[in-house]
């Protein structure tokens, strides 16, 4: 045996585990996504259940959370209690939330919110899914944030957690209510 | 009881294992033949307590034991009984747990068929043979134990993933795949053993010839029954995608089968030994590494079990792995080197050289292409994707000057031969090229590599159909035999030789499937009412309804299509189906395949009305198709002829006597 050479040999491990360690740290599913930091596209959607149109220029000035969910989705059921939390904390501070139902019929909607035990906040029709197409959605749940600026904070996909709102919506309302 | 009973055989058999690699390596340095027996007698008993522990789980998902981990996560009452036993190996814990089932039956029939006979070689291939199972046995007691308690006991459970229980292949390629992917675990201990023991000579290869040959047909039918997998079920009427876990399976082929021609370079001219030491540890390097790739997820694909923790154990052991090798290799390169050397550049060694350069840049591609994404994001930050247009811009030059070498090589005769001889063998053959091509180029073939591929592929079959009208031909003069008689005593006589042939064959067959599939593929996506029809290629079918069937485990939809003869009259109905699982999101398709020698018609059912008035269906008809799965069957006959052991050869020689 020639220990040297071995030694020398040794060392082309490094990289290779290196690499494979740094990406045992990443989430292959994560797809960056163009919108944070952009205008959120525009939308003028009817609010289930009323003759209500809701458009996004009309609410400049205010934090929105928008939240594409689906009855068939189980992931939403996970996050919507979350969801009703955070609407509880963060809609007296002025931060309005919307659902909008993705690939769903009303009827299933309606049925969903009355099983989970309601939600406080509208939940917006999306025909031919158009707004989410525009938002670039790629599956159920993921939620947008908009800054009072109308540009996109922060995108989440999948479930949000509580963290979501303290780390992306607080420093919003830390702005604007300093700004009074 | 079941789940005390597997648990506790999975951990006897880790002690054993432990003991087993221990009593071995000691063995062999104190020259204590009884440690040595009873490290082989150590691996016995876990092929023992490996089919006890998997015999156990079957029997829980058989009697729907929820109590055990495994059984709750993928059983289900409503699940039909052939998938329920199958669902074996659907989920993690169960499919480490048919790996080390496997891996104890290889070990203890590598010790029944060598003990004795190899020395220090045997022991320390049986050493590292124990070493790997510790490893899978150590998951199964630890990460991946598939017989955790569950309490409360549920009633019932989810049932297996639903893409993994809609066809019967799932019954075929998971274990020909591991049957495939473990057996390579053999030579790797062999190499290994020779580069411990310093018995670097040709000893190690002719004692696990054989053993790579069964992993590598395993392998071959476990790929080749993946695609056919893939297009029987995922509904977009392909059957290869690139996909990193298909790429996993793919690459430890390319550099098994640069293997098993390299080795005959060594056997033959003594030359390429570091070459073969290294390419069988990267064989096995890359069958783990197809694990960790899928069980990680450290990779998106359509493969990805769960993650966990389990990514990092497979680091390690690749780590390990890697790191013993390449010292080993490195410590041992210079007591490697060889006085062979090429003689002229038209040899038989010569082509297996470049045979060998183009299937590693291959694998390295491949691998390239897999890892790529990877790179990026850890160099430049950025998420990228490597798809089917990188891998087929790569790939296409290197598989057709693979299939012309395929037909070059066979002509050849080792240390070369001068221009006569090489064209005389190889006229006839490059005019079935000339022609075919011609005829390709003038029915208007779309695309350059297909003529390539076609061209190259006539060339390939003549040259090694001839090999069997020589050798058949010079027989039939020799002992006045008859032309049947003489071709079947010629493979029997060399069956190494004339089974690698066949084998070339099935390659050849499995090329030109693919060609002809991806240059034709004619296909058109409709929407129907009943009573309307579609034409694509020459096939019209008439969309007669939707019917409707609900099923324990699943509520099944599918669509009446018939297929009409030129007179419009119905010959035969095709039913494709979009199959709802309980337990799942995503409807899962059934696509209605009738497959003949000369092409297919696909219809798949993307989308329908729920009162039968319309249907979606994309139709999809492309040619030679059925030529890839019966030139894998091929493959595999013409590899099982070249490893049947040489007993078989004296008792027809008797035969011949009499």
């Amino acid at each position: 045996m020639n220990w040297k050479r071995s030694l020398v040999a040794a060392a082309a491990v490094v990289p290779v585990v290196g690499l494979f360690y740094y990406g045992m740290g990443q989430d292959p599913k994560a797809i960056p996504s163009p919108l944070p930091g952009r205008p959120a596209p525009p939308f003028a959607l009817n609010a289930m259940g009323t003759a209500d149109t809701v458009r996004l220029a009309d609410l400049k000035g205010q934090v929105v959370v928008l939240n594409f969910w689906a009855s068939w989705c189980l992931a939403c059921r996970s996050e919507h209690e979350v969801l009703r939390e955070a609407a509880a904390r963060y809609g007296p501070r002025g931060v309005r939330f919307y659902g909008v139902l993705y690939n769903d019929t009303p009827e299933n909607g309606a049925a969903y919110i009355a099983e989970m035990g309601g939600q406080s906040y509208p939940t917006l029709l999306d025909p031919q899914t158009r707004t989410a197409i525009d938002y670039g959605l790629y599956g159920v749940p993921e939620t947008f944030i908009i800054g009072p600026d109308g540009r996109v904070v922060y995108k989440q996909v999948g479930p949000v957690t509580p963290e979501t709102f303290t780390r992306y919506v607080d420093p919003l309302l830390g702005k604007r209510e300093a700004a009074r | 009881m079941t789940r005390i009973l597997g648990s506790t055989a999975i951990v006897v058999a880790l002690a054993l294992a432990v003991y087993g690699a221990v009593a071995a390596v000691v063995g062999v340095r104190r020259r204590d033949g009884a440690l040595i027996r009873s490290s082989q007698a150590a691996a016995y008993a876990n092929c023992g307590l490996l089919t006890l522990a998997t015999l156990a789980m079957v029997y829980a998902l058989l009697t729907h034991d929820f109590s055990i981990s495994y059984v709750a996560q993928v059983g289900s009452r409503a699940t039909p009984t052939f998938f329920t036993i199958i669902s074996l190996w659907s989920a993690l814990e169960g499919s480490i747990l048919f790996w080390g089932f496997v891996l104890s039956v290889y070990t203890a029939s590598v010790v029944y068929f060598t003990r004795g006979r190899l020395g220090s070689l045997g022991s320390y291939a049986l050493a590292t043979l124990h070493a790997v199972g510790i490893f899978f046995y150590l998951l199964l007691t630890g990460v991946a134990n598939p017989f955790g308690a569950v309490f409360p006991v549920p009633a019932d459970g989810p049932g297996p993933n639903p893409l993994l229980q809609n066809h019967p292949l799932m019954a075929v390629h998971p274990p020909f795949l591991y049957v495939g992917y473990v057996g390579m675990t053999v030579p790797f201990a062999f190499a290994i053993g020779a580069l411990i023991s310093g018995r670097l000579d040709d000893v190690w290869l002719k004692a696990t010839r054989r053993w790579t040959m069964t992993a590598w047909i395993f392998l071959s039918l476990a790929i080749v029954a993946g695609m056919w997998w893939s297009y029987e079920v995922l509904g977009w009427g392909g059957y290869w995608a690139w996909d990193p876990v298909e790429n996993a399976s793919f690459m430890p082929w390319l550099t098994a089968t640069a293997f098993l021609h390299s080795v005959m370079v060594q056997e033959r001219r003594g030359m390429l030994r570091v070459w073969n030491l290294t390419l069988i540890i990267a064989t096995f390097l890359l069958t783990i590494l197809g694990t960790f790739l899928t069980r990680s997820g450290i990779l998106s694909s359509v493969h990805a079990f769960a993650n966990g923790p389990i990514g990092y154990y497979f680091l390690g052991f690749i780590a390990l792995v890697l790191l013993v090798s390449l010292v080993l290799l490195a410590g041992r390169s210079a007591e490697l080197k060889t006085a062979g050397h090429l003689d002229r550049l038209a040899s038989r060694e010569f082509t297996f050289l470049i045979n060998n350069l183009l299937l590693s840049a291959f694998c390295f591609t491949v691998l390239l292409g897999t890892l790529f994404p990877l790179v990026a994001e850890a160099v430049r930050g950025v998420k990228v994707s490597v798809g089917g247009p990188f891998f087929n811009r790569m790939s296409l030059p290197i598989i057709v000057t693979l299939l012309f070498l395929l037909g070059v090589g066979p002509a050849l005769p080792w240390r070369g031969a001068g221009a006569d001889v090489l064209g005389r063998r190889l006229l006839p053959a490059a005019v079935a090229a000339g022609v075919v091509a011609a005829l390709a180029l003038a029915l208007r073939v779309p695309s350059f590599y297909a003529v390539l591929a076609f061209a190259f592929a006539a060339f390939a079959l003549v040259s090694n159909v001839q090999e069997f009208v020589t050798g058949a031909r010079a027989r039939m003069r020799a002992h006045g035999e008859s032309a049947p008689r003489a071709l079947l005593r010629l493979i029997g006589a060399n069956r190494r030789r004339y089974g690698g042939y066949i084998a070339h064959l099935g390659v050849l067959a499995v090329a030109t499937g693919i060609a002809a599939s991806a240059a034709y593929r004619f296909e058109r996506e409709v929407t129907l009412k009943p009573g309307q029809t579609v034409t694509v290629r020459g096939y019209t079918v008439r969309f007669d309804g939707l019917w409707a069937k609900d099923e324990p485990q699943r509520f099944v939809v599918g669509a009446d299509i018939a297929a009409l003869d030129a007179r419009g009259r119905p010959y035969r109905t095709l039913t494709p189906r979009l199959n709802f699982y309980r337990n799942g999101g995503e409807p899962i398709t059934t696509p209605a395949v009738r497959t003949r020698l000369d092409d297919d018609l696909y219809i798949n059912l993307l989308a329908f009305e729920r009162d039968g008035s319309s249907a979606t269906v994309h139709v999809i008809v492309e040619p030679l198709v059925a030529w890839i799965w019966i030139g894998g069957l091929i493959v595999a006959l013409g590899a099982a002829i070249g490893t049947i052991p040489t007993g078989a050869r004296v008792r027809s020689r008797k035969v011949v006597r009499v």
